[in-house]
């Protein structure tokens, strides 16, 4: 297992390294368009060959990994943030707040993440430039993918909330935002992190759904979403298997977070 | 005790459905372009016909009263036209429900009985191996999204309804092993299988009573799973499902249609949820 892990670790700073210096390791730039090689087979000039445009899809795909890799732990870090500051405040005050809080959360709950995530996504204009769709994208994912992390965090709190150890520090004269910041909070760390861990590839993947149906990032930027959408057409993949490139790297990289996902008492 | 679970699941149950609603409807309202319409780019149109396409969204401007109106509507059975279809809601949801709860049914019922035929043998013969492999198909399936699974059967010409089964099996797998290895690690089991008793008997008086609320529970929350997945394998497989009506919506902004498809998920979704949760309280009082 511990082998696992490390080639899991090893895999994903590799393709890391490799989006992130994309700029270095692309022959070419994602939206440029070679006329004259429209839907290129895999060559050495153009590895992955080329798209119904012309663009390099090795280069799109580097360029593309670096989007989904970059923002995916940032829309992850947002949503555990909602979730530690929501489901906190509940487990920790309990009472009224904890009550209407809990509604909102089943309210939350009660509508699938992908459904929410459509009308909130639709309803933002559709025609933006490339860089803000992907903001947009990621920020939304973001802010309707709290709830499950909400859930599980203020369960912990509410344990740790009638905990022996906060019972004493509560005796200690220990009370308000030092209670949180020094007592309740490190002992929560171990749950936020796995919250945090496990969102990491339903964001991934969830972008890439989105990209399969026109709502993710927008052309010509690549994602793993939109460069996905080759996948649609039957005759393309048939003919040329390294259309499925992107798709494998996902696999990986989604493979790899699993792997590597933290203690499972603190997952679910 | 019964009456009062029950009354407090109903109350829970109403209250969600309504602010999910009027959720719907308000994130409807206040998006971007909420009054343009592409009927107002024909160029046929003059002034006056615009602004009366612009005067029909007049009564959706107050949210709350457009959600008070339409509540009315709905107790009398109307559920309003479809902007963008301009075809009665109700009519458009009863021709689609069927493919979605066809699509969802099956994959659902394929994932849980891939999921448990799997998993009771995993627990039976403890086969480091075998396992592993399931463990490794589960999570392999969980790393590709579910709406490229559908694309591949559809090209295929597999059952795409396969494609949520394939996204519900993992899940099924782990959760059941996991249950099942804890129930048969329990001191009454062990209890049991010293005195005796037949595997069969103790599978079916002992194991299965124990683990049942937590599958059950996880029964619950399988719906929710599932139309998630449906919504893309339905746009890209072209099935005129509920996920691709909402889809259509909300390109559209169709406020009717999202207002009724956000109610009704929400509605199926806490009866899921309640449904399991009142199976739990029947089959295990003291853990519900």
């Amino acid at each position: 297992m511990k082998r696992a892990h490390n080639i899991a670790v090893a895999v994903l700073v590799l393709i890391f390294a490799a989006s992130l210096f994309a700029g270095l390791i692309a022959p070419a730039p994602y939206a440029s368009q070679f006329r004259d090689f429209v839907s290129a087979s895999a060559s050495h000039r153009f590895w992955l060959g080329t798209d119904d445009l012309g663009r390099d899809r090795w280069s799109r795909l580097l360029y593309g990994t670096r989007i989904s890799l970059l923002l995916a732990p940032a829309a992850a870090l947002l949503s555990t943030l909602l979730a530690v500051l929501i489901g906190g405040i509940a487990g920790y005050a309990g009472g009224w707040w904890d009550r209407v809080i809990a509604r909102v959360i089943d309210l939350f709950l009660s509508l699938p993440w992908l459904f929410l995530f459509l009308i909130v996504r639709a309803l933002l204009p559709l025609n933006t430039s490339p860089l803000t769709s992907v903001i947009v994208t990621f920020t939304v994912m973001g802010l309707v993918g709290w709830a499950p992390a909400a859930r599980i965090i203020r369960a912990g709190a509410q344990s740790l909330r009638h905990s022996d150890l906060v019972l004493h520090a509560r005796a200690c004269g220990c009370r308000g935002l030092r209670l949180v910041l020094v007592h309740i909070a490190p002992n929560l760390r171990p749950v936020i992190f796995a919250q945090f861990w496990i969102a990491i590839p339903t964001f991934i993947l969830g972008e890439a759904s989105l990209g399969l149906i026109g709502l993710g990032v927008a052309e010509p930027l690549p994602s793993w979403g939109n460069l996905l959408r080759e996948l649609a057409n039957p005759q393309a993949v048939a003919g040329n298997p390294w259309v499925l490139a992107p798709l494998a790297v996902l696999v990986i990289v989604v493979s790899c977070f699993q792997l590597l996902l933290p203690n499972k008492e603190f997952s679910s | 005790m019964w009456i009062r679970r029950i009354a407090r699941h109903g109350a829970a149950f109403l209250l969600t459905t309504l602010i999910a609603g009027l959720l719907g409807a308000t994130l409807v309202r206040f998006g971007p372009g909420f009054e343009t319409d592409e009927q107002q780019l024909d160029p046929r149109l003059n002034v006056q016909s615009i602004q009366a396409l612009h005067a029909s969204h007049a009564p959706e401007r107050n949210v709350l009263a457009f959600y008070i109106q339409y509540l009315r509507n709905v107790a009398t059975g109307d559920l309003g036209v479809s902007r963008s279809l301009a075809r009665p809601v109700a009519s458009l949801l009863s021709e689609r429900a069927g493919v979605t709860l066809q699509l969802i049914g099956a994959g659902i019922a394929a994932g849980w009985i891939l999921g448990l035929a799997l998993a009771l043998p995993a627990v039976w013969f403890r086969a480091p191996l075998y396992d592993l492999a399931c463990t490794a198909l589960g999570g392999a399936f969980l790393c590709v999204p579910t709406a490229v699974l559908g694309l591949l059967l559809f090209f295929a010409n597999g059952p795409v309804r396969f494609a949520i089964a394939l996204l519900i099996f993992p899940k099924v797998f782990r959760h059941a092993r996991n249950l099942l290895t804890d129930a048969y690690n329990q001191p009454h089991v062990l209890a049991a299988r010293a005195r005796g008793l037949s595997a069969a008997r103790i599978f079916l008086r002992h194991v299965t009573p124990w683990a049942a609320p937590q599958l059950l529970a996880l029964a619950g929350v399988s719906f929710g799973i599932a139309f998630g997945a449906a919504i893309p394998i339905e746009v890209l497989c072209d099935l005129p499902g509920l996920g691709q009506l909402a889809w259509k919506a909300a390109l559209a902004r169709d406020l009717p249609v999202l207002v009724s498809l956000t109610i009704i998920i929400a509605a199926f979704t806490q009866l899921t949820n309640a449904a399991s949760d009142l199976a739990i309280a029947a089959c295990a009082p003291e853990r519900a």
